[in-house]
């Protein structure tokens, strides 16, 4: 469970980042944090990992103050993958990469391989285990990223713009994977622009603008709510806009689900043709 | 860190930014020629007072300071070093004359890193490739030039989120004993260094994309010319020349010891 209270977060030089954050998230659940660029997205979830340490408020991580211990002794229960995969990859092959993680926090020899072969598995990699990951092309790589971190399976997961440079099927796997980890119990947290993924996942969505959150809901309620989104730079996903844009049909506005909107207006068009 | 936060520019207007390059670097070099010559106390604090207006007049004290401060531990070094090998060498006793050469060889120090400092604080890597540009070095030096000195804080700024992506990998830089520490740095190197010659790659079709070198003869939007405090500070660098090459020739320069004594 992650407990933010009340945070506020300057960087060095005096850019403030994050103005009195407080916010929740229990374990098990899934969030979206979107907002425009430079909202105080990434600098938020680095609280949660420790990487940045709040000026002002507190940051609970299970009941521990993210000032009081190491980032790699966090790092252990939140698992936080970065936007660009260049930023992490040296390994000389992908089996190496995967491994670096697992040996820092002194997994024995034979778990290692064990685990490493899972995660290979996990994100369609096996066939590249003794590859370099620099030949590897810019959504390979960004799946060893996310490989590299889930092979110690932590409790709390941060992706960041995980959709970048993912085809469809790639996504739609993620999806899939996100999915699964909700149903183990494992709380999801991702930080993305990309609105059609978040409105094909349906998760609690926060809606961030200039270091302070502006709406936090159920992305039913948050992403066709036109008087936010505009706040916060996003455009409502095609369904919504559908939807807001037929008003005359008397439909319902918080629907962002392609098999509900198709029900939906196939009722509606025989009620009309009766 | 903190020396190379006293070398960056801040694009801010003073009398002292405005000033051809060309004539600030002539300059730079004419403190260090007369830094070299002396190795008496005296004239090294009058060189490092001299710089003080220059540092005031283009309002970088903070900066200056910074930099100061950075070189303090070098400065210590040289210090004790000096004063250790004089002690050795005058048979284990401290003497006013080795406790000041040792002072005056720290002062010479400090007078190099003051002057450079005040230079690439008030020089804009702009400025100073088109300095580079008219003193007819050719342009391809002078664009990787600009360019290197242009990505060192993009490069700053990539090695510290290279830094927190590895940390997030549970990797923790101060554990292990010194060769340990060493190879702790390789996860980050790495990915710096491959970026930095991706980058470059980058940079190099995007430049040619946009038809870089195309034509032999380029023209500037801006042309340095010289201006009168451009001619003021070359007076004043040529009277410090004069001035000091004079006085190592013809006069004897007193130590702060005598000084102190002849006082009544």
């Amino acid at each position: 469970m992650i407990v933010v209270k009340d945070v506020h977060f300057t960087y060095p030089n005096g850019i403030e980042a994050l103005k009195g954050i407080s916010l929740t998230v229990q374990n098990g659940e899934f969030v979206a944090i979107m907002g425009q660029n430079g909202a105080g997205k990434t600098t938020l979830v680095k609280q949660f990992n420790g990487l940045l340490k709040p000026t002002k408020g507190t940051v609970l991580v299970d009941d521990v103050g993210t000032t009081k211990v190491s980032v790699a002794t966090l790092a252990r229960n939140v698992g936080f993958v970065f936007q660009n995969p260049d930023h992490q990859l040296f390994s000389e092959s992908v089996e190496e990469e995967i491994a670096f993680a697992l040996r820092n926090f002194g997994f024995k020899e034979t778990v290692t391989k064990k685990r490493v072969t899972w995660a290979l598995n996990l994100l369609g990699l096996t066939q590249y285990r003794k590859t370099s990951p620099f030949m590897l092309s810019g959504g390979e790589r960004k799946r060893v990223a996310l490989a590299s971190i889930l092979a110690w399976n932590p409790r709390i997961l941060i992706l960041d713009e995980p959709t970048i440079g993912q085809d469809y099927q790639q996504k739609e796997k993620l999806r899939q994977f996100i999915l699964q980890m909700r149903t183990q119990r494992k709380t999801v947290i991702i930080v993305t622009h990309d609105v059609e993924f978040v409105a094909e996942c349906n998760p609690r969505v926060l809606l961030m603008r200039d270091g302070q959150i502006i709406a936090d809901g159920e992305a039913t309620e948050t992403l066709t709510d036109t008087e936010v989104l505009t706040k916060a730079s996003i455009v409502p996903p095609q369904i919504a806009q559908i939807f807001l844009h037929l008003p005359n049909m008397k439909l319902p506005k918080n629907v962002i689900d392609v098999y509900e909107a198709r029900e939906i207006l196939l009722k509606t068009l025989e009620r009309k043709s009766k | 860190m903190s020396v190379f936060s006293g070398l960056k520019f801040r694009k801010v207007s003073s009398p002292i930014h405005n000033l051809d390059p060309r004539v600030k670097f002539v300059y730079v070099c004419a403190i260090f020629v007369v830094a070299i010559l002396f190795s008496e106390m005296l004239p090294l604090v009058i060189l490092f007072l001299i710089q003080i207006p220059f540092v005031l007049l283009a309002s970088v004290e903070r900066e200056w300071l910074r930099s100061m401060r950075g070189a303090a531990f070098l400065a210590t070094i040289i210090f004790l070093t000096n004063i250790g090998a004089a002690f050795f060498r005058d048979g284990y006793v401290l003497t006013a004359p080795s406790v000041e050469s040792a002072v005056a060889m720290t002062l010479r120090f400090m007078v190099l890193v003051e002057s450079f400092s005040v230079f690439f604080l008030t020089t804009s890597p702009d400025h100073l490739g088109l300095a580079l540009e008219q003193t007819r070095v050719p342009y391809e030096f002078v664009f990787a030039f600009t360019t290197a000195v242009r990505f060192v804080p993009v490069l700053a700024e990539e090695a510290q989120t290279i830094m927190d992506a590895q940390k997030a990998r549970g990797l923790e830089l101060e554990r292990g004993n010194f060769l340990k520490r060493i190879r702790n740095y390789i996860p980050i190197l790495i990915p710096l260094i491959i970026g930095a010659i991706r980058r470059s790659l980058e940079l190099a079709e995007a430049m040619e994309s946009r038809a870089w070198g195309a034509t032999k003869k380029r023209t500037n939007l801006y042309v340095l010319k010289m201006q009168r405090g451009d001619f003021v500070l070359i007076a004043i660098t040529f009277g410090i020349l004069v001035i000091a090459i004079y006085a190592r020739l013809f006069v004897r320069i007193p130590t702060v010891n005598e000084l102190l004594r002849s006082l009544p």
